[in-house]
């Protein structure tokens, strides 16, 4: 019920696109979507609705979020020794 | 590394794996913190990438009520049932013909000639009342706010007359806030689950902050997304603060989708609600709204059903669902409880974390 994957948008017609997962096709509605859709798009689907459409590159930003939380802090070796 | 499945959204490269676990060991806690997460899918990352065994000494992440089939109340089931045995078709999800009631599941009723059907989508229950007329259709609609804006839609987009919606959505910052009043265990923070973020907006959890001083970080699924979240929660924890962070804004926004709000909004009005194992919770659940009172099954059909606790005897499952308790505490867990014949409805739903730890061979102190 709650896949967490999310699918590429193959064809829209209306408020319904066909979606691939790894070569299988499915219908999704977009009814709850509230934004544009486009061939290419990856979608975020929750039982046959699409809630979000993601962006790969978006991808890129939370590595980059992380990658500041890390880089913010002395590695833990240097932080004093863990409580026990 | 990339994973097949997700294309460019795999997030599990071992380089900054390896870097966030030393962060964490860097923010461990003095005293032994309980951090709860709400979501069937983030209990299976968790499982599946063993990202326990990364956690500090005294630190727990457990799962809460995150499983839709497990928090269903029997009174429900019961209804479903009945309707199916009177006559209805009965839609639901899959996991939902399997989850034990007062006498049957949906399944059983099915094998003794009920009409029961297994849908994927809300959708595909209007096409089956499409399809036949002359029979009452009924979608038994679980899930939380990630499903419900799905059935919001389809009653809100004309359905046929024959189509009616037991709804048994259920929503979770009241549930966030209902574990946290119960005691003995404090909740030291919430990791948000990714998806119903998607919907309601990080927003929704400022309450929790704000009013009752607990730290919330919206995670994702990948195992990066976790370790990165969990390490800002205990980020949080360390410095006192409690506040909402939200560590997946690629796909969740401050607002949330404000489309899929509205039509929560005009198809259900929020209500109590009872969740199996947990008791009834204050605007926890979602009824239809009178404008569209001709597709609620609760009011189109009466049906009498007790509205009971039951469970069976040794089931921990309460006490799993408030997070107070492992699946390996119940010492029916693995025999006789299975995925194949579960006791509990824990054990049933894919989302649920019995069946979570039994399928991945969980182990809370690796
Ligand atoms: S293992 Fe089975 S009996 Fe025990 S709590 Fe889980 S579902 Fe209930």
């Amino acid at each position: 019920m709650c896949l967490a994957v999310p699918t590429k948008v193959v064809t829209v017609e209306g408020n319904v696109a066909t979606v691939d997962v790894q070569g299988v096709q499915a219908q999704v509605r977009l009814d709850a979507l509230g934004e544009e859709v486009r061939i290419g798009d990856y979608l975020l689907v929750h039982a046959g609705f699409a809630i979000r459409r993601l962006d790969p590159e978006d991808a890129q930003e939370t590595l980059a979020l992380l990658d500041e939380l890390l880089a913010g802090e002395p590695p833990a070796s240097e932080a004093g020794p863990p409580p026990a | 590394m990339t994973d097949l499945l997700l294309g460019p959204f795999s997030l599990r490269d071992p380089a900054r794996a390896r870097g966030l676990a030393s962060l964490l060991q860097r923010y461990a806690p003095k005293d032994p913190v309980r951090i709860v997460h709400v979501c069937g899918t983030h209990e299976m990352a968790i499982a599946q990438h063993g990202l326990r065994s990364l956690l500090p000494r005294g630190v727990e992440v457990l799962e809460g009520p995150g499983c839709p089939v497990c928090v269903t109340p029997t009174g429900d089931l019961d209804r479903a049932v009945k309707l199916a045995e009177r006559g209805a078709i009965v839609c639901t999800f899959g996991d939902m013909t399997r989850v034990p009631g007062t006498r049957v599941t949906l399944a059983e009723a099915r094998a003794h000639g009920a009409d029961v059907r297994v849908v994927l989508s809300p959708a595909e229950a209007v096409e089956v009342a499409r399809a036949n007329p002359e029979r009452d259709v009924v979608f038994f609609a679980v899930g939380f706010e990630t499903t419900a804006p799905g059935t919001a839609a389809v009653l809100l987009d004309s359905p046929p007359a024959n189509f009616y919606v037991l709804s048994s959505h259920r929503l979770i910052p009241p549930a966030l806030v209902a574990l946290l009043a119960g005691p003995p265990v404090p909740i030291a923070g919430f990791l948000a689950p990714g998806h119903v973020s998607t919907v309601i907006g990080a927003r929704a959890y400022r309450v929790i902050a704000e009013r009752y001083h607990v730290p919330v970080v919206v995670a994702g699924f990948e195992p990066l997304d976790i370790l990165y979240a969990i390490a800002l929660l205990l980020r949080q924890v360390r410095e006192e603060r409690a506040e909402v962070e939200n560590a997946y804004p690629r796909a969740v926004s401050e607002e949330g989708n404000l489309r899929a709000q509205e039509l929560l909004a005009t198809a259900f009005a929020p209500s109590d609600a009872v969740w199996r194992g947990i008791g009834r919770l204050p605007g926890a659940g979602l009824s239809i709204r009178d404008e569209l009172a001709r597709h609620d099954a609760r009011r189109a059909f009466s049906v009498r059903v007790e509205e009971g606790e039951e469970k069976a005897p040794g089931c921990l499952c309460s006490e799993v669902l408030l997070a107070r308790a492992v699946p390996t505490d119940c010492p029916l867990f693995g025999d006789p409880c299975t995925p194949l014949s579960p006791v509990g409805p824990c054990m049933v739903g894919v989302e649920g974390a019995c069946n979570v730890w039994y399928r991945y061979g969980e182990r809370p102190e690796l």
